[in-house]
């Protein structure tokens, strides 16, 4: 019979535990983090040499891009309707409401048009791609494609790459006119500012290192959501719960990462 | 050849094989057979090197699967078939883009001769009026035919098939195992075919294997498996409830292959010190 522990030897016992549990909890999430490392530097490898599945690329682009127009729209014209809505007062407090256009046109372009028009392009577009590859994976569809000699990342994972590049930079500017164009129903139509003075002072306030900064960031949260969405559909755990649980963690690790990356990629830009 | 060398894998705390050995000779098909869970599908996915042994090696024609890089992976494993237990389908492709899939990309046919090839084995399945369906406008039995038709379209060496009758009514089960018997006679491929298909597929393969508990318990020659002589075998050929093997559902079998990492790594949260 084993003898009772003192204080001191249970003390001894539950720090070992605790850090054995802490010890392989940290252990996992950096194995899972490297494994993640290795998959973008595997489609990013893929993506910069040929075969190049440009079809599937446009294709993907097409959904992504294309069919994102009228909720990017929509959404766009609405943003742009209360920040004008919502900046007038103060602005005509201060007796300069002739700022409202650049004031609208700054936020949306710097800030505003990328992040937003990110976040909706992953609830959209970013949990669709994540199921689908997660759906291809519990059907073993991935596993066919390594058995004939194919790499699955060129096909599954590389033409979404290239179609968050190209897409998302293109949705962010169509979500910046379009709020613009929001902007002046309310600042203009409603409120009675001038055409003139709204359209006008945009032109002396946007510099071209608004634009391309916006275009960077747009860029960059496109890398991130391919990157996202395609790792957690590729490696999602078997099942409908498996894919499920895939799709959501996508959505909310892209959305997240996305407000983070914002924030680092403003300060370098800008 | 495929030479299987004392195979051990565990998910987790869970061992699936202990200890596997099994020979297949050339021209030669074995099937193997096992209570539902018992790790036959994890033990085909060694075949083509789609999961990694713990232990234990796998020869395909003399040369160790693990040893090989994967360009000489991938010329082994382009002289073999395999036929998922799911079919592993493409949704988004018809038919006969499924069926071209591999010869589009893995070989340099012209689009003429991929034709006639894939239109000669969509015949050899009964399906060349349905090329230009989806998968999802296919019965079960369809789409089996058309994965069997996907596997052997680059004339495999060796073919594997996983379960390619579960899940389908009887006659059409017997259709498929017939259609299997006339190309394997043809073509006198080697593989392995998992099926619970018992004694049906007796009259195609040469030799039974039987996995339990990790291990393989019988390797037989077709002929004699219906009236074996091991317990196990005779008792799982004739259904009995009554036997050496206690029928007990503890678990599902395993999943595919990108998963040890996570299956192993949550593991190791959740049970501290288990290897």
């Amino acid at each position: 019979m084993e003898p009772p522990l003192t204080n001191a030897g249970q003390l001894v016992e539950t720090s070992i535990r605790l850090f054995t549990t802490v010890g392989a909890w940290l252990l996992f999430r950096l194995a899972r983090l490297g494994r993640a490392g290795l998959f973008l530097t595997q489609t990013l490898y893929c993506t910069a040499t040929p075969p190049l599945k440009l079809r599937l690329a446009v294709k993907q682009i097409w959904f992504i891009g294309w069919k994102s127009i009228g909720v990017i729209c929509l959404m766009a014209a609405f943003t742009g309707m209360v920040l004008a809505l919502q900046s007038y007062p103060t602005l005509k407090q201060l007796g300069s409401e002739g700022f409202l256009g650049p004031l609208v046109a700054v936020s949306l372009i710097r800030e505003l048009g990328p992040v937003l028009s990110a976040l909706m392009v992953t609830g959209r577009a970013g949990s669709s791609i994540a199921a689908e590859i997660g759906i291809r994976r519990t059907n073993e569809q991935i596993d066919a494609l390594e058995l004939m000699g194919l790499n699955p990342l060129r096909y599954l994972v590389t033409p979404n790459l290239l179609a968050f590049l190209v897409a998302l930079p293109l949705l962010a500017a169509i979500f910046d006119v379009a709020a613009i164009l929001g902007g002046y129903l309310v600042g203009v139509r409603l409120l009675g500012l001038n055409a003139g003075t709204y359209f006008g002072e945009m032109s002396h306030y946007v510099r071209m290192h608004d634009i391309l900064g916006g275009l960077y960031k747009s860029a960059s949260f496109g890398l991130l959501i391919a990157w996202v969405c395609c790792y957690k559909g590729y490696y999602t755990q078997p099942g409908a719960q498996g894919v499920s649980a895939a799709t959501t963690q996508a959505v909310v690790n892209a959305s997240v990462l996305i407000l983070a990356c914002d924030y680092f990629v403003t300060s370098l830009v800008f | 050849m495929i030479c299987v060398e004392d195979l051990w894998k565990s998910f987790g705390a869970q061992e699936v094989l202990r200890g596997v050995s099994l020979r297949v000779r050339p021209g030669e098909f074995m099937a193997l057979v096992g209570l539902s869970g018992c790790g036959k599908s994890v033990l085909l996915k060694h075949v083509v090197r789609l999961l990694e042994p713990d232990r234990g090696r796998v020869l395909v024609d003399g040369e160790d699967l693990a040893a090989l890089s994967r360009r000489e992976l991938e010329a082994t494993r382009s002289r073999m078939g395999y036929l998922f237990q799911n079919s592993a389908l493409f949704d988004s492709l018809t038919v006969y883009e499924n069926v071209a899939f591999p010869l589009r990309e893995k070989t340099r046919l012209g689009e003429g001769e991929i034709r006639r090839k894939v239109m000669s084995e969509l015949k050899v399945v009964g399906l060349e009026n349905a090329e230009e369906k989806y998968p999802a406008q296919l019965s079960g039995g369809m789409v089996k035919r058309v994965a069997l038709a996907r596997t052997l379209v680059r004339d495999p060496e060796i073919v594997l098939l996983d379960e390619p009758t579960t899940g389908l009514d009887p006659i059409v089960s017997r259709a498929i195992l017939r259609l299997f018997a006339s190309v394997h006679r043809r073509r006198n491929l080697t593989g392995i075919l998992v099926s619970h298909d018992v004694p049906a597929i007796f009259g195609i393969v040469e030799k039974v294997a039987m996995l339990h508990g990790g291990k393989i318990v019988a390797v037989e020659p077709s002929t004699e498996a219906r009236a074996s002589r091991n317990p196990m075998l005779a008792q799982f050929v004739n259904g009995d409830a009554e036997g050496p093997i206690q029928h007990i559902e503890t678990r599902e079998e395993p999943a595919g292959p990108a998963l040890p990492l996570e299956l192993e790594l949550e593991d190791a949260v959740q049970k501290p010190g288990v290897k």
